[in-house]
């Protein structure tokens, strides 16, 4: 009979056995198909930040001129009052263009002039102004300078630009590229560590053009946006979660800030352009109105996120609150606020970093405009990171292409230091 | 050999669901023994306990004296938790439960409109069960109560509530020298030890325990139990459980439920050893829970 080992009733060890290879070849299956994943996402990682960086890292290096620069009293201040208004309206840029001849004395025509003038950024003449400015004494007396080269030069020096096209195919030409190798020949010419780009604000001339006035702006909106949203959002979430009785009206509530979360931002920023500044009558490109409407459209996620938080706290909490005597509100603000706040600073960080990355709307806002003075509250005009790096990436300056990546580099730092700022809060109310 | 109505009804609860056959089941289903005892400290007074549709207590009539014990038994279900939570209004808590009737705590009704939950639940106090310390220190644990009813002056006066609270709670020597440390770390019997300490700590007179040792193994249900047994000289304690020798051991009355009903009450002794009602008689007797 114990042959026909299929009608046999097999023991559960067998059974389990037979089924096991099965099972375990799944598991595997699954394994590999989530490393797969992984591995496929960091590579994408990699590729991205391998071209941020490999593109970008060029813009934190410009290359500088050295002119040595004799202050002459007679075109700057003839009178030798030393009057501020004198100074300041005094011919600097001739001073820049004299120097540069008597270092390449034999350029005599026009056209050649003007080329060899092109070799140095036009933010020279402003240092130069700067320096007399603050200091009326250098008049009179010669100091050797590090002033920016021009973008052109910069990129011939970077190695961007091609010396073996055709000389109209090039924005540097062969008399130009001559002067620069001959600079570079005396140690005149320099790539030094890029400060303006750290400091100034935008430019239309890419070696005096800085990324520190959408920094400004880009602080100014999350500052207004954090301040309204997380309070706002983690009270609505508060409300929703504890106090308010479930009804159609709290339904109806619930679905709508659902909704929310997923309109498009353009949308807020249409609404922000027809309230707070049609309305309101606030003034365009400001980071106050920014904050308003990233306000707006990060409080749904804040809300959500605050609630699946407070959701998240084990209800026999609350009932220990609430069996001693607590109040609801104590209760609330005792015990269940610190178990979900981890949570909830998740849910804002993952809000702000939308907010931050954040473009459409600010465009509808007029954030969007060319702005050189760096902001230093939110009622001055101003941009923010993605809306700079937008714009300089729509300009057709090769020294741009540079320092949109690098804006990007600033944006994406910016980023990471708020999660690890948000990283160690969580971490510290966690440990509480 | 059962008489024929009994068989049915364990068999097939469902049949006599007092929402199919109200009347027929009431009469089964008269309370049987002794509801009322003298100078009682609460009272409760045709008491029924609704979950949106469904009714989980049927016209509960019950009384818990003063410095007693009183256990309540019956097969899970039958609306033990729904009822004792009702005695400090922890029900408000849950949207669809609805309460009706009317329950005195020392001749005030506690669903009294004007009534505040707040006072009421530093009176009646609740131990639940599964432990559920609060994730802050132990120190913190049992001086929360007292600090947010301003029941101590000065923070000498509060260590003393709380020295002497884990002291009653026979925790003391154990947590004396950690007293900083999250509560959330000792036993479970400890844990549950330290809930019973934080619910004296404010001087209650009533203490609910829904369960309290059914998560503990037996050396920390035998603490608790003696526990229970000294807290019985100041406070009222009701206690629901499903261990029929834990009622026996330390309860002096016992309250038997069935599906929401009240089925019998009466001195432990009498009911573990003579009960008059049939479903008393089958679930003591382990024929069916
Ligand atoms: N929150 C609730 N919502 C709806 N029904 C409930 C709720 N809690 C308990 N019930 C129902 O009430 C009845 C009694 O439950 P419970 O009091 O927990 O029983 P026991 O504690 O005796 O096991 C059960 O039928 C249960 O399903
Ligand atoms: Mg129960």
């Amino acid at each position: 009979m114990n042959n026909s080992t299929s009608s046999r009733p097999r023991s559960t060890v067998e059974r389990v056995n037979a089924n096991l290879t099965k099972r375990y070849a799944k598991e595997r299956r699954f394994k590999r198909m989530g490393l797969g994943a992984i591995i496929i996402s960091l590579m994408f990682l990699v590729l991205l930040f391998g071209s941020i960086i490999s593109n970008g890292y060029g813009a934190f290096w410009q290359t500088y001129v050295q002119l040595e620069i004799h202050f002459e009293p007679e075109d700057l201040d003839p009178q030798g009052s030393r009057n501020p208004e004198v100074l300041s309206a005094a011919d600097y840029g001739g001073l820049v263009k004299s120097t540069l001849r008597d270092m390449f004395p034999k350029v005599k025509k026009r056209k050649e002039k003007r080329k060899l003038y092109d070799l140095v950024s036009s933010g020279a003449a402003f240092q130069l102004r700067e320096m007399v400015m603050s200091n009326p004494d250098l008049i009179g007396s010669t100091v050797q300078l590090w002033v920016p080269a021009d973008d052109d030069v910069d990129m011939l020096i970077k190695g961007h630009i091609d010396r073996h096209k055709p000389e109209s195919d090039r924005r540097v030409k062969d008399q130009q590229i001559a002067w620069v190798d001959a600079l570079q020949r005396e140690g005149k010419i320099e790539k030094r560590f890029n400060t303006t780009f750290f400091t100034a604000g935008d430019s239309r001339e890419p070696e005096l053009a800085g990324i520190h006035g959408a920094l400004m702006g880009s602080v100014f909106t999350l500052l207004i946006t954090l301040a309204l949203s997380f309070p706002m959002g983690v009270a609505a979430a508060i409300y929703l979660e504890e106090f308010a009785p479930t009804n159609r009206f709290t339904d109806f509530i619930e679905v709508n800030i659902n909704n929310l979360a997923a309109v498009p931002s353009i949308v807020f920023g249409l609404l922000g352009l027809a309230v707070f500044i049609n309305f309101f009558g606030l003034p365009r490109s400001i980071p106050l109105v920014g904050g308003l409407v990233l306000t707006l459209m990060t409080l749904p996620t804040i809300i959500i996120a605050s609630r699946a938080a407070l959701k998240s706290v084990p209800p026999s909490i609350r009932e220990a609150a609430l069996g001693i005597g607590a109040s609801r509100m104590q209760t609330v603000f005792h015990h269940v606020l610190p178990q979900a706040l981890p949570g909830m600073l998740t849910g804002a960080i993952i809000g702000m970093a939308q907010a931050l990355g954040e473009t459409a709307p600010l465009l509808m806002i007029g954030m969007v405009a060319f702005i050189v003075d760096v902001p230093a509250n939110m009622m001055d005009p101003a941009t923010a990171l993605p809306v700079q790096i937008y714009l300089w990436a729509d300009s057709p300056e090769r020294a741009f292409m540079e320092r949109t990546s690098a804006a990007i580099m600033v944006l994406l730092a910016f980023l990471i230091s708020m999660n690890m700022l948000a990283v160690l809060l969580r971490k510290k109310f966690e440990k509480r | 050999m059962q008489p024929n109505t009994q068989t049915v009804s364990s068999v097939t609860p469902l049949m006599v669901c007092t929402d199919i056959e109200p009347i027929a089941a009431h009469d089964n289903r008269k309370t049987v023994g002794e509801i009322s005892v003298d100078n009682p400290r609460m009272s409760c007074r045709n008491v029924n306990v609704f979950y949106g549709e469904k009714q989980a207590i049927n016209r509960v009539n019950l009384d818990i004296g003063r410095h007693e014990v009183i256990a309540m038994i019956g097969p899970s279900g039958c609306g033990k938790s729904t009822f004792l939570r009702c005695l400090n209004r922890m029900n408000d808590t849950i949207d669809s439960c609805r309460v009706t009737g009317e329950i005195l705590l020392d001749n005030q009704n506690i669903y009294d409109k004007t009534l505040d939950v707040v006072p009421l639940r530093a009176q009646v106090g609740m131990v639940f069960q599964k432990p559920n310390p609060f994730p802050k220190s132990i120190y913190e644990n049992v001086a929360y109560g007292p600090r947010i009813h301003g029941l101590s002056s000065s923070k000498s006066d509060l260590d003393i509530i709380v020295e002497s609270s884990l002291h009653r709670a026979g925790l003391w020597n154990e947590v004396k020298d950690r007293l900083d440390q999250p509560g959330t770390g000792l036993s479970g019997g400890q844990q549950q030890r330290l809930c019973i300490a934080r619910t004296i700590a404010v001087s209650p007179e009533v203490i609910l325990m829904d369960e309290p040792c059914s998560a503990l193994d037996p050396i920390a249900t035998a603490k608790i139990e003696e526990l229970i047994d000294e807290l019985r000289e100041e406070y009222t304690i009701a206690i629901v459980t499903h261990s029929m020798q834990q009622a026996a051991r330390i309860s002096q009355r016992t309250a038997y439920f069935h599906l929401g009903d009240l089925i019998e009450v009466g001195e432990t002794n009498q009911i573990f050893t003579n009960p008059q009602h049939k479903l008393t008689e089958d679930y003591i007797t382990g024929r069916f829970g």
